[in-house]
């Protein structure tokens, strides 16, 4: 076998029970090669996290953090009603960006993948899709501004039509704006990742549904769709965690009326609150694995890298 | 694929949705770019108040806005960084992974979870840590480690990628050819993977150059430009904002297009030296 795949590699070795005594060839020419890597994540991520979770439990006063182990972060975060409202509302825009990427990016990923002809013309529009993710996310997230403002491209275009008499104020700095931006901002990560699950399906296989008689929808729902699970379950993950992990859209463009777990977060930072930070932090990510491992039990990607 | 010519209605719908999309994509940003030529006594949107290259010049000589050029050579010497410690670590873990050794899974699994976690919490660890350690956050220490966290998995995963389209049979035929490890990496295996190494390049560089959330609380005192731009967002209410956005945004165009370039240009050596990849 001269083509490896090392993702699925990796996958596998976490499936295999590793006896201690083999040593595999080449290990550990391996090893060095991955130290630095690695070392620069433990210092800078594994360690990172750990302290957070440490701080989690200790105490604090208005200007020092004191190390100690007390519940009662997590107890006053457990007890107070903001949290609830926060997680609802971080749920919602987790939720309704979600369904929006997935769409959006579906369908222009089978728009490329099924109906552009020609290698070149294929990775061009895919190029166009890509670049903007390499430009600045606070550029992109405010150059919605002119466009939704009170007296802004939108309004101006809808009263100018007559559709209304008076500018529509729910427009900027409001949950909309948020969701706009979002979508505008992530909807790359679902797009990339179910181009690739695509881009491998073999098309002699949609071909023989039509040859079977299956309809335009029924070749998308049961070949196409079932064969991109790998791409959409990754594409979710992505654009569930980054939702959930954000605060500076949600402050941007809300203008400060709407609120995410991360921002209140954020605040407390701001504030020197470090350990209800770090309790807040600790659930989140809780929530949010539960969340990944719950796509990943739809969707078996280790299975489906690996085979 | 399809033997007649003619395309079914299902892809003028599909190039429609695609082409709405490409503008929703990028409308907005074309936008500011037009608006930050706004005249001295224009606004923040239309109508263009005259054409000028004032908010351009208010960029650089008015010290309300903050450290703009400050901010702007400390993101781009940072990116630079971030650039090459990610390629280099990330073709070296992306070599090691071709092997099977045991802590692949580990190695592989610290990498995702660095990717997924919210980049805020990362700062907030490297904040503590260093407070607790009692030493300084500085863009250059503690900022180059919370932006490695993002940059690096990215590049890990290219390299899979990049790898996983790699044949082994040049690198065997090198050994057979006697030669020595070095050789083989140096010659063979570095220059068929250049086009993947300059995408991670890219990725290192843009991806530093517009990393917020993990920098945020892990930068110290002296700003990054992306951290200036939010600041200015709050307070800032002159098309000051888009000018600083349409420079920021052209530095990215540029690395882009070299980038590409390059790609292309080794490409097409390669097609013309009669050396085929696949």
């Amino acid at each position: 076998m001269a083509i490896v795949n090392p993702a699925a590699e990796a996958f596998a070795a976490s499936d295999r029970a590793e006896p201690e005594a083999v040593e595999y060839p080449g290990e550990r020419a391996s090893w060095l090669q991955v130290a630095p890597l690695v070392v620069v994540l433990l210092l800078f991520f594994g360690l990172p996290m750990l302290v957070v979770l440490a701080v989690s439990f200790f105490d604090f006063s208005r200007t020092e953090i004191i190390p100690a182990f007390i519940f009662d972060n997590y107890i006053e975060l457990f007890r107070s009603e903001v949290t609830l409202r926060l997680y609802a509302s971080s749920l919602k825009f987790a939720a309704i960006v979600w369904a929006v990427t997935l769409v959006l990016g579906f369908n222009i990923a089978y728009f490329l993948v099924f109906h552009v002809r020609g290698l070149l013309f294929q990775i061009g529009l895919f190029l166009l899709c890509t670049v903007p993710f390499l430009t600045s996310n606070i550029i992109r997230m405010i150059s919605w501004i002119p466009f939704l403002g009170r007296n802004g491209i939108f309004n101006q275009a809808l009263q100018g039509a007559g559709v209304t008499s008076q500018p529509l104020e729910f427009l900027l700095f409001s949950d909309f704006a948020v969701i706009v931006a979002y979508v505008h901002l992530f909807t790359l990560f679902m797009v990339v990742p179910i181009f690739n699950s695509m881009a491998r399906i073999d098309k002699s296989l949609l071909e023989a549904a039509r040859d079977a008689g299956a309809g335009r929808f029924r070749v998308v729902a049961e070949v196409v769709w079932p064969l991109s699970r790998t791409g959409i379950a990754l594409g979710s993950i992505f654009v569930v965690t980054l939702v959930m992990g954000d605060s500076f859209v949600v402050r941007t463009m809300s203008g400060g009326q709407s609120a995410s777990v991360v921002s209140a977060l954020q605040n407390e930072v701001a504030a020197l609150q470090y350990p209800p930070a770090a309790a807040s932090a600790v659930i989140m990510v809780i929530i949010v694995t539960l969340m990944v491992a719950g796509i990943l039990r739809v969707v078996d990607v280790r299975k489906e890298l690996a085979g | 694929m399809h033997g007649d010519d003619t395309r079914p209605w299902t892809f003028y719908a599909f190039a429609a949705f695609f082409t709405l999309f490409v503008l929703f994509l990028y409308g907005p940003m074309i936008v500011i770019y037009i608006l930050s030529f706004q005249g001295p006594n224009g606004g923040m949107t239309f109508p263009l108040n005259g054409v000028s290259l004032h908010w351009f010049s208010a960029l650089v000589s008015q010290t309300r806005v903050g450290d703009i050029a400050g901010s702007f050579v400390r993101s781009i010497g940072l990116a630079a960084i971030v650039a090459v410690i990610t390629v280099a670590l990330s073709v070296l873990a992306g070599l090691a992974f071709r092997r099977r050794f045991r802590g692949s899974a580990f190695a592989f699994y610290l990498a995702i979870a660095s990717l997924i976690m919210p980049g805020l919490f990362v700062g907030l660890g490297i904040a503590l840590t260093f407070r607790l350690l009692g030493l300084p956050t500085e863009w250059f220490t503690t900022g180059l480690g919370a932006q490695l966290t993002w940059t690096l998995p990215f590049g890990l995963l290219i390299m899979f990628a990049v790898l996983g389209r790699f044949n082994r049979s040049y690198e065997e035929a090198a050994i057979d050819l006697g030669a020595t490890n070095w050789q083989k990496v140096r010659e063979v295996t570095l220059p068929i993977l250049l086009p993947g190494i300059i995408g991670v390049a890219l990725f290192g560089f843009t991806l530093s150059y517009d990393e917020i959330a993990r920098t945020a609380l892990a930068a110290g005192a002296r700003n990054t430009l992306p951290l200036e731009i939010w600041a200015m967002t709050t307070n800032v209410t002159s098309p000051t904002l888009y000018a600083v956005g349409a420079v920021t945004t052209i530095v990215s165009f540029i690395v882009i297009i070299l980038a590409l370039g390059s790609i292309a240009i080794v490409q097409r050596r390669r097609a013309a030296a009669g050396m085929r990849t696949e």
